[in-house]
């Protein structure tokens, strides 16, 4: 008979990960995990498996665990529930003591959560659902650099989305061409032009150059319209020392904003979060690459955990979702990812996809964008699902207009001032959506050829990640 | 040119009554009104006069409307704009749009002043700032 520190290889489950009576701690860092067990590896044992090997566990007994107070630092698998209608699927739930992680660091969190786990034999997949930040590892982030308070004070810009685009074609534009699409988008009402996240500093297109003429547009278009502007100047680029550089350059220009994309990795974010703060720059994120392990629903780590790494980590935007454009994004779960960003208090709820209740102890808050082929004519549906605190960035809508950048611009100005008015007033804007655009038309050329381009254009296929509960209408 | 500071610059000038309707939503949110006028628009101009302090109590908006009137006669060719403050989650302005403008803008001149490594600093300018405070719109 084998006991706990027999040598040789015992389940996880009997060497302590698998706790169904463990009340978690309010300090205890939380996580849900969706796990798909080989045939034959009973969930508890899967659950305690990947407990064990996110936190103190190996593949074998070792005596020297009784050389420290283990069950402290064991994590701690207290939960698994089968998914309703998903077969052989399960989310497991498990609690972390808050001592496993260094305080502040994003790279040291997930080594520990998502580091070894996810190539694990026992499994055919997992995904990171979920995750509970206690109050008391929260505190220990700077979080967001300014935050949407402070970012809307900066800008004064109030009571309405913010707008914006990125610059297109991606790729091969000079930078004095690149300079007029941010001063004639900007001039026509946009608050922002972005750089995209493959713009860095290629050969048809240096860093210096480019950050030189858009600045120009920038200054141009504040001449135009007596209002503040900005251009994403994204600073990406291979190494620190370049990143600060090209920074430290842009903050020289007088801009007012600087982006990155998620490829720096998590601990590159940390610091020019901290380089936002210390230097007055909004800090905008592209989530490049996500998508490579969000989307799918059986494996991965959903997007709601990457929002509340990147608000810890300290970005002031994220790309969150449109709901209605060309990328993946299902109502509820996109309006699960805003709360995330935007709330101080996050209830759970299995509709949002939201397995915790998150406090955020006053951690300032992240600006959504929503970015990839959204136009004028949805302008009621986008103040719908997303609310007021976003960045709604028409690239292909602004840039591709008929009559121009500018007229481009203009069209999505006035329907998004036409959405809010109508809202204010007590409108039901969603069903008279369509009526309230056209009549703004009446008076603006500019939309009325923006609707004529692309009124009816719609990107309507299922999406892939949706919520395991359904919200079902309450009978009056 | 037309400054297009503010949440509805990019829509006809609000008539009285499509101001009053922006006050009643702003109310019904329980946040105070506020009136602030100037005559310089740069877009770094935080601080407007304010006409009075914010209307904490006013929960009428006729009544609001009546101080934005009694702003206009008195400053008939200022910017006059109307804030709206949430002091209850965010504790900033909630929203903000201007609700009279004077008849010509003459918009800014941007200076430029070339430096080296191809640097540029800029200087917004507005026209009407070569004229004292007071006399810039008449």
């Amino acid at each position: 008979m084998t006991d706990r520190w027999s040598a040789g290889v015992i389940p996880y489950a009997e060497m302590g990960y698998w706790q169904p009576d463990y009340e978690p701690r309010p300090s205890d860092v939380l996580a849900a995990f969706r796990i798909t067990p080989q045939p034959g590896v009973p969930p508890e044992e899967a659950g305690a498996a990947v407990a064990g090997e996110s936190s103190t566990a190996t593949w074998t007994v070792v005596w020297t665990d009784r050389l420290t107070n283990y069950k402290e630092y064991q994590a701690k698998c207290y939960r698994v529930d089968k998914v309703p209608g998903a077969g052989d699927q399960y989310i497991a739930y498990i609690a972390y003591g808050i001592d496993l992680f260094e305080e502040g660091s994003i790279a040291n969190l997930t080594s520990s959560i998502i580091g070894n786990v996810f190539g694990f034999k026992a499994l055919k997949a997992l995904r990171l659902e979920d995750m509970r930040i206690p109050p008391h590892y929260v505190k220990t982030f700077q979080g967001p650099a300014h935050g949407v308070v402070m970012e809307r004070e900066y800008l004064n810009k109030f009571g309405r989305p913010l707008l914006g685009a990125t610059v297109k074609p991606k790729l091969g534009l000079s930078a004095r061409n690149y300079g007029r699409v941010v001063y004639e988008a900007l001039r026509g009402g946009l608050d922002f032009t972005k750089d995209d996240e493959n713009i860095n500093s290629q050969p048809f297109m240096r860093w210096r150059d480019r950050f030189l003429h858009a600045i120009e547009g920038v200054n141009r278009a504040q001449a135009a319209t007596g209002e503040v502007k900005g251009h994403y100047m994204n600073v990406t680029a291979a190494t620190m020392e370049d990143m600060y550089e090209r920074a430290e350059f842009a903050r020289d220009l007088g801009s007012v904003i600087i982006m990155i994309d998620l490829t720096v990795g998590y601990t590159a974010i940390q610091s020019m979060a901290k380089w936002a703060r210390r230097n007055g720059l909004i800090l905008h994120l592209h989530r490049a690459g996500h998508g490579t392990y969000t989307r799918q629903k059986n494996h991965g780590v959903s997007f709601r955990v990457i929002a509340k790494w990147m608000r810890l980590a300290g970005v002031d935007h994220i790309h969150a979702g449109t709901v209605v454009g060309k990328l993946e994004g299902d109502p509820n779960m996109v309006r699960g990812y805003y709360d995330t960003l935007l709330l101080d208090r996050v209830g759970a709820d299995p509709v949002k996809g939201l397995y915790f209740d998150q406090e955020w102890a006053s951690m300032p808050s992240v600006m959504p964008v929503a970015s990839g082929g959204i136009h004028a004519g949805q302008m009621h549906q986008l103040l719908h699902y997303l609310g007021e605190d976003v960045v709604l960035q028409f690239g292909g809508g602004t840039i591709g207009h008929p009559m121009g950048i500018a007229a481009g611009a203009t069209a999505n100005r006035v329907a998004l001032e036409a959405m809010i008015k109508a809202r204010n007033e007590g409108r039901d804007y969603m069903a008279e959506g369509p009526d309230i655009l056209r009549t703004a038309a009446k008076r603006s050329r500019e939309l009325d050829v923006a609707l004529a381009t692309w009124g009816d254009v719609t990107f309507t296929y299922e999406s892939t990640d949706t919520p395991d509960v359904v919200e079902t209408p309450t009978i009056s | 040119m037309r400054i297009t500071q503010g949440t509805f610059s990019y829509l006809p000038d609000f008539t009285d009554e499509e101001i009053t309707a922006q006050i009643a939503y702003v109310l019904g949110n329980g946040w105070p009104c506020s009136v602030e006028f100037t005559d310089d628009p740069h877009p770094r101009n935080n601080y407007w006069e304010m006409w009075g302090l914010p209307m904490f109590d006013l929960v009428d908006p006729a009544a609001v409307l009546y101080e934005i009137n009694e702003c206009r006669r008195a400053y008939p060719s200022h910017y006059i704009r109307l804030n709206a403050y949430d002091a209850g989650t965010r504790q900033t302005t909630a929203l903000s749009f201007i609700v009279q403008r004077p008849d010509e803008e003459p918009g800014f001149r941007l200076d430029r002043e070339e430096s080296s490594d191809r640097r540029i600093r800029y200087r917004l300018h507005p026209y009407v700032l070569d004229r004292p405070a007071g006399q810039r719109y008449v």
